[in-house]
């Protein structure tokens, strides 16, 4: 099915090298004594001694051989560590450096916006700051004429047009700028994180501008953020990068979840926690060997309970203990939680209990649950025994629609309440 | 799909870890035009911002340093001016060198005082220099406004009488003298973005070059001899000895050094043309 849609970006191999250290990025003395070195046949008398004539140049590799196509009308996500090569990827792809090796092909104009105002000066006016940067970022004084209007009541900062931006205060600054890339006329929209500054209202329009562009448009966003929630509102692909090369790449669930840390793909119906380190803040006088899913896989029916035993070794009488059990999101967002009812325990036992856990109420969709094994102490307080951060990861699927819809997480929510009934 | 992709979608860009040296990217430096337009009125417009004096400034400093160089080399040091009124002689010399030494100083600095911009979005980073030249341009033009009013005065008093039918060269001249400074100037930010010596020594290095050109002595002071050739040969000297020509009425037309002066530029600017652009592709990495 993708192989009919417009390609939009079309990335092959492409590596992207930086010179570690001081070699070669020196001065024109030292630069010339090594030519003239090597001319003579001499030995460099800029390499340090001692060094092996291959370490010369060691280089760095931000981009690791990078294979990717954007089709046409895409929001892609790119998410990744810091020095995974996410803002490496948008300089090459908005032409601020060149890659080392392979190729890009790019059908369209792109807007990219690596940081807003570039360009703008703190001397000229607001309006003449969008003449500029609008032509910085590609456009002719005949189209920023034709968008002017629009720019200025995108922007909110009417009355301050004919002021010098250095007046600006920073929020002002930021939204002006925004308006003059968002108006842009390019197929291709490239931002990293320029979402951070603005006010929440003015992020909200900025988001549903982009949104907008992609899905009524037709325009390819590329977009990239440490702001997961940012990512699942707008994208509907993501691309994962870790150490210049692509680790993952589609849906944004399974993409955030990868970037948490967590290794989605694991819906074992055995889980082990045998050998873990444990954390400092617990007493450790519960140890949760492992997690068994009773039934058949790790995929729930939406309205079915989820059954699963717990094996645990208990080193102290407990007369309370409780499990806490919380269903998070694959970015550990919380979504419910729940707790077993009390037992009480002798030490130097092993248990094995059966839960059974009602989750009729979460929506379709992949989850994982965290245990903490705890005693309430009473006022409130409690004392913790154990903790397991990913005890298990499991999904809920569903073959029917609900409350006559597809269930739409973003809009609705993790929580598919029962049917209102009506009142007699 | 492959017709409804060149239909909806003009613009193609291919990015390559190669680069062809011959590619010089004029065409798109000419559909970003309006940009070069806004970076010229910026240069010109920010350099006055919040001064009190404004533009009178364009005024104030040939002015005073003509002044200065009246009472230094015609004073002081007793150098001729070919029998034009010193000021004048001064005035004009001070701004056709103004406007050559501005090409080239703030050329030269186009990688590292922009890294900013350029490190955040693309655009023909040509455009910067050629904005350069213009506003360079613009600002001798204001300068010639200066120049004009002086010689009006002397024309009327009868103590100069200009080459009127030369005047048709000045741009001629202007473009020449623009085009070797712009040359120069990127050859030299180019190897700036490595080689940070470079920056320290424009600076000195222009001031040291005005005196290898006749802009505070005219060339009939120096004897023939070989420090006459070699002062010839500095491409700058025959466009400058045309100008003091058609606007003075005195210097001399040398077409065998203009021709050098000619192939010099060319030779100048294409091979800058082709450094930069080399060098506009990686910059970033290295500034």
């Amino acid at each position: 099915m993708r192989e009919n849609r417009e390609v939009a970006i079309q990335i092959s191999g492409v590596k992207k090298k930086y010179k570690l250290g001081q070699i070669g990025g020196g001065t024109l003395q030292g630069d010339l004594q090594t030519w003239w070195a090597r001319v003579r046949g001499k030995e460099d008398p800029n390499s340090k001694i001692g060094q092996d004539q291959r370490l010369i140049g060691q280089t760095f590799m931000a981009l690791n051989g990078i294979d990717l196509t954007v089709y046409k009308g895409e929001a892609l996500g790119i998410i990744g560590g810091n020095g995974a090569g996410k803002s490496t990827l948008l300089k090459l792809l908005s032409r601020v450096t060149a890659p080392s090796e392979g190729e890009i092909d790019i059908y369209g104009r792109i807007a990219s916006m690596l940081e807003v105002g570039t360009g703008f000066n703190g001397e000229m006016t607001g309006r003449e700051n969008v003449y500029m940067n609008g032509a910085i970022l590609g456009m002719t004084k005949a189209e920023i004429d034709a968008k002017m209007e629009q720019i200025i009541e995108f922007s909110e900062v009417r009355e301050f047009i004919d002021t010098p931006v250095k007046r600006y205060s920073s929020g002002m600054y930021v939204k002006l700028a925004f308006s003059v890339a968002a108006h842009l006329d390019s197929e291709i929209m490239i931002m990293d994180e320029v979402l951070a500054v603005g006010d929440m209202a003015f992020q909200k329009k900025c988001l549903d501008k982009m949104r907008d562009a992609a899905k009524l448009e037709g325009r390819t966003v590329l977009y990239v953020s440490h702001n997961m929630n940012t990512i699942r509102q707008l994208c509907d692909r993501c691309v994962v990068l870790d150490k210049g090369k692509i680790v993952f790449d589609g849906d944004v669930e399974k993409a955030i979840g990868m970037y948490m840390g967590i290794a989605y793909s694991a819906e074992k119906k055995h889980n082990d926690f045998s050998i873990r380190e444990y954390d400092p803040w617990i007493t450790s006088n519960i140890k949760i060997n492992y997690l068994d899913v009773e039934g058949e896989s790790n995929n729930v029916l939406f309205g079915n309970n989820f059954v699963f035993s717990l094996n645990f070794m208990c080193t102290k009488n407990i007369e309370n203990l409780c499990f806490r059990l919380t269903i998070l999101l694959p970015d550990r967002t919380a979504v419910a939680t729940s707790t077993t009812s009390e037992i009480t325990t002798t030490a130097g036992e092993t248990y094995q209990k059966t839960y059974d856990l009602d989750i009729s109420q979460i929506a379709p969709g992949k989850y994982i649950m965290q245990i903490v094994a705890f005693q309430p102490t009473g006022y409130g307080s409690q004392v913790r025994h154990d903790y397991v951060p990913h005890a298990v990861s499991f999904s809920v699927y569903t073959n029917q629609q609900l409350h006559n819809f597809e269930w739409n997480r973003r809009a609705w929510g993790d929580h598919v309440l029962p049917t209102a009934r009506e009142n007699i | 799909m492959n017709t409804t992709k060149t239909k909806s979608v003009q613009h193609y860009t291919h990015i390559t870890s190669k680069h062809r040296w011959y590619d010089l990217n004029l065409r798109e430096v000419w559909q970003y035009r309006d940009l070069i337009w806004l970076f010229t009125q910026r240069n010109f417009v920010v350099k006055y911002k919040q001064t009190v004096l404004g533009p009178a400034w364009i005024f104030l400093s040939p002015l005073i340093s003509s002044f200065i160089y009246a009472f230094v080399f015609g004073g002081i040091a007793g150098i001729g001016t070919d029998g034009v009124p010193s000021i004048l002689f001064y005035l004009a010399g001070n701004a056709i060198w103004t406007y050559f030494s501005s090409c080239v100083t703030q050329n030269a600095s186009t990688f590292t005082t922009n890294a900013s911009v350029f490190g955040k979005v693309y655009f023909p980073r040509l455009t910067m220099p050629a904005s350069n030249v213009l506003s360079s341009m613009l600002q001798f033009g204001v300068q010639m406004l200066l120049v004009l009013g002086f010689l009006l005065y002397y024309v009327i008093a009868g103590a100069v009488h200009p080459h009127w039918e030369a005047w048709l060269l000045v741009p001629v001249v202007l473009l020449h003298l623009g085009l070797l400074g712009l040359g120069c100037g990127i050859i030299i930010s180019s190897l700036t973005t490595k080689y940070r010596d470079l920056s320290i020594f424009v600076s000195f290095g222009v001031s040291l070059w005005m005196y290898i050109t006749p802009v505070v002595y005219p060339m009939s002071q120096l004897d023939d001899g070989i420090m006459k050739t070699l002062l010839m040969l500095n491409p700058v000297t025959a466009p400058v000895e045309l100008f003091r020509y058609a606007v003075l009425g005195v210097g001399s037309v040398m077409p065998g050094y203009i021709a050098v002066s000619g192939i010099i530029t060319v030779v100048l600017l294409i091979l800058g043309i082709m450094i930069f652009n080399k060098v506009e592709k990686t910059f970033m990495d290295t500034v």
